[in-house]
């Protein structure tokens, strides 16, 4: 069915279908209409679930990790300052094995403070064992939530899920989405049955146990190896999603690559933006390309190499920044693969990105002046 | 190997874990000072002294609070 609504509608009603049994959400904008739909969801009975309305957004990750220990699916959501002060238990989420799934509104984070847009917040969470995917439209950040929970669960991975959509630009934004139907969902997306960790008094064990030197290691160890067989299964199960559901997803997105000569690098809302400049420049003759990276945990970095390599140049596009190195992703793909990069850094704290500005980076990624220099797109000149 | 998520499957386990090699002094007592007083198995924090004034090796880290409060000195520290 097409309805009319934000990727925070999508989220919700992704949720929704996906049957979690426990809510527990503190509202942040611009999460916040998530958590109001949920409640409604709730309340009039559309959803059968508890909805705990915690005190905090650590109260709120922890509730989550605890009915997951319970056994049970469960769901929350938050943004920025929020996301930052679920930090010490996003930790305890991914090392305990919760799958857990979070829908994560984009904000940039304190100080100056503001509301709006950028991906540091997740981002900055990229250690913490969480596998994230970055949606660029409602369509996406609806199917992702549905994915994430198969993802998670399954026996090879148990690793939670961070649903990633950027803050207003997509939160508050009404596009048409297509909403799966309950029947077609619930066949995808079966019931959550713990096996590793869960609390029964039949077969009692103990959760977030104390470890000493003799078994910690091993713990991450196994984490490591889940993140990487986490690829397998995220390709295994958009297969069979776009086989339910008929739309195609990967860890990245190819969009005019094969022949491309310029490729620029994003995520999120941005390479919406980005596919029409592509659309535009290429009427023109330039032969320019996106890769979308959709997963940024894992990092697909064989599937982004495949589609990088026969490129003159790369653009790679930030709205982030790891201080004193430039762009996260922009380094991460430098220290991963033999690629002729340029980094750019943009959108921080909702700065806008015009279609002008993503022809600049082109301009400059086809003739740049210094390599090493971490490029800022649409920083005011100092007068 | 450790099982998902650390989780420990067997209730009790933690005996398993023998906390004596964590001691760097062990108590030796001798029982003919003993008086029978009872504050060493009331003071050890890990429950090491049964009844018997038997001291339990397996699990005393040597913390030396048991020779701290015998009052005939009956309990002494000596290095492993």
């Amino acid at each position: 069915m097409l309805k009319v609504i934000s990727a925070n509608r999508a989220i919700a009603e992704g949720v929704k279908l996906s049957r979690p049994q426990v809510v527990p959400v503190y509202p942040i904008t611009p999460q916040t209409s998530i958590s109001e739909y949920l409640a409604q969801f709730v309340a009039d009975g559309d959803l059968n679930a508890e909805y705990i309305r915690v005190e905090s957004e650590h109260s709120a990750i922890s509730a989550a990790v605890g009915a997951s220990g319970a056994g049970v699916r469960t769901f929350t959501a938050t943004s920025s300052q929020g996301l930052a002060l679920m930090h010490e238990i996003l930790f305890v989420a991914a090392g305990m094995r919760t799958p857990i799934v979070m829908g994560n509104a984009n904000r940039a984070l304190s100080a100056p403070l503001s509301i709006w847009n950028d991906q540091q917040d997740s981002i900055s969470q990229r250690d913490t064992g969480w596998m994230q995917f970055f949606a660029e439209n409602a369509q996406e950040a609806l199917d992702f939530v549905i994915n994430a929970y198969k993802i998670s669960e399954n026996k090879e991975v148990l690793l939670p899920s961070m649903v990633c959509i950027d803050g207003f630009i997509l939160t508050h934004t009404v596009e048409p989405v297509d909403i799966p139907s309950q029947d077609d969902v619930d066949k995808f997306l079966p019931a959550y049955q713990p096996t590793h960790a869960y609390l029964d008094p039949e077969e009692p064990m103990s959760l977030g146990t104390f470890t000493d030197p003799d078994y910690y290691m091993e713990a991450r160890y196994a984490m490591e190896v889940a993140m990487q067989k986490s690829k397998k299964v995220i390709k295994d199960t958009y297969q069979e999603f776009e086989e339910v559901f008929g739309r195609q997803y990967g860890m990245i997105e190819n969009y005019q690559c094969d022949d491309a000569e310029i490729i620029l690098v994003a995520m999120g809302s941005i390479c919406g933006t980005i596919k029409a400049v592509v659309d535009i420049l290429r009427k023109k003759g330039e032969k320019v390309g996106l890769l979308k990276v959709i997963a940024y945990r894992p990092f697909p970095q064989e599937e982004i190499y495949d589609v990088v390599k026969n490129a003159q140049r790369i653009a790679v596009l930030d709205k982030n920044i790891s201080f004193g190195i430039g762009g996260v992703l922009f380094n991460e793909i430098k220290a991963k693969m033999e690629v002729d990069a340029s980094g750019f850094i943009l959108g921080l704290g909702g700065r806008d990105v015009s279609p002008d500005d993503i022809v600049n980076i082109v301009k400059q990624t086809r003739n740049p002046t210094d390599t090493d220099k971490i490029n800022w797109i649409g920083l005011k000149e100092e007068e | 190997m450790t099982s998902i998520g650390a989780t420990v499957k067997e209730p009790g386990s933690s005996i398993n874990n023998k906390t004596g090699s964590w001691r760097t002094f062990k108590p030796i007592l001798d029982k003919e000072k003993c008086i029978k007083c009872e504050n060493c198995i009331l003071f050890c924090p890990e429950g090491c002294i049964n009844k018997d004034y038997d001291i339990d090796y397996d699990y005393c880290k040597g913390c030396g609070i048991c020779a701290e409060e015998c009052p005939v000195k009956a309990i002494k520290m000596e290095r492993e």
